[in-house]
């Protein structure tokens, strides 16, 4: 950890923070009205909004992630900090990944 | 407690990094500290018991060990606090090299003195007026707060984050880094910021805070260490560190 990886650890979280509660009020709204997957779909197609909102998520998340995985992995395991850094690039990359493709299908279809 | 009578049983570590605790019996007396314990079993059970101590009062540092799992100074620890059901054990200091018994190699501790740049940083010659330094300012508070570490290396044998990362500075040597960031008449800055920003600097710290609970000082590394992370993160923003 130097100070460039610790500083953009900090900004995504206070960055995921507020998206966090706006996320679980989103889970609680739509369990509570009972909302099928094609309702959601429905509002979310064609959507800018919900693809930032879950834009700017999915990036601050992988960023945040990788970052932690890449500490944890320098720390507990025997691997090198060069090492440790290129497979935390590698989960830091399928996380944004996968969660590019979640927006892509909740947007475009 | 009073008289002769009782005994202590006390575990002590013995040779090297791959040695192991071997048992002594010894008198347990009034005010005994944990070091009076340690001499005892060199001037009348084995003479090859190697530690190291030598102020006896708490000032030098040099007597840090491993008591019941946690680092302490032997000469300020009464035994009648430590010694539950008449047993003590005592090891040498962790996250060091053991050399001897209860002797570590402390190298790698000051050597990250140095990495840290905690060496003041002259900037006037002796020829120059004796610096008149207000004691009231936040910078002296801050430096001042600190400044009471003598090196023991209770906080560096504490601390997990030394135990997982080797290249950890450790809380001894960033303490001293954040004392003379605050020392206004240090010229060291720019490096001393530098170094403690790098990988394996202080902000690497999980902030578990074992460095403040176990000194022997009472100071607070943990802090001298969140207020480093603060300094160094505005330097980089500001572009006058780089990584």
């Amino acid at each position: 950890m130097n100070v460039r990886l610790y500083l953009w650890q900090r900004i995504t979280a206070a960055i995921m923070a507020p998206l966090v509660f706006v996320h679980i009020a989103v889970i609680f709204y739509v369990t509570r009205q009972g909302m099928t997957a094609a309702d959601i779909l429905s509002r979310t197609h064609g959507s800018v909004a919900w693809a930032s909102f879950y834009g700017i998520f999915v990036a601050a998340a992988a960023i945040h992630a990788s970052i932690g995985v890449r500490n944890v992995l320098s720390e507990w395991s025997p691997l090198s900090e060069r090492h440790a850094g290129q497979l935390a690039i590698a989960f830091g990359l399928l996380l944004a990944a996968l969660g590019f493709h979640a927006i892509v299908a909740l947007v475009l279809t | 407690m009073t008289g002769t009578q009782a005994e202590l049983s006390v575990s002590l570590w013995r040779g090297a990094q791959d040695g192991r605790y071997e048992t002594y019996v010894v008198p347990q007396r009034q005010s005994q500290t944990v070091l009076d314990v340690v001499t005892f079993v060199q001037r009348h059970i084995d003479p090859t018991l190697s530690y190291r101590f030598a102020c006896r009062v708490g000032v030098c540092g040099s007597c840090a060990m491993t008591v019941n799992g946690r680092p302490r100074w032997t000469c300020r620890t009464h035994v009648a606090k430590v010694a539950a059901g008449g047993r003590i054990e005592i090891g040498p200091l962790q996250n060091l090299p053991v050399i001897k018994d209860l002797a570590t190699d402390m190298q790698a501790f000051f050597a990250k003195w140095q990495e840290a740049k905690g060496v003041f940083a002259p900037s006037q010659t002796r020829q120059d007026p004796i610096a008149q330094i207000r004691p009231d300012t936040r910078a002296r508070a801050a430096a001042d707060a600190a400044i009471e570490c003598i090196n023991c290396g209770v906080c560096y044998a504490a601390c997990d984050t030394v135990r997982w990362n080797p290249n950890y500075l450790g809380p001894a040597a960033l303490t001293r880094a954040w004392t003379l960031v605050n020392d206004e008449r240090d010229a060291g800055n720019a490096a001393r910021l530098q170094a403690v920003a790098a990988n394996g600097g202080c902000h690497a710290c999980h902030s578990h805070q074992s460095c403040q609970e176990l000194c022997p000082q009472t100071l607070n590394p943990t802090a001298s260490i969140a207020s480093l992370k603060r300094r160094t993160a505005a330097a980089y923003l500001k572009g006058e560190i780089t990584p």
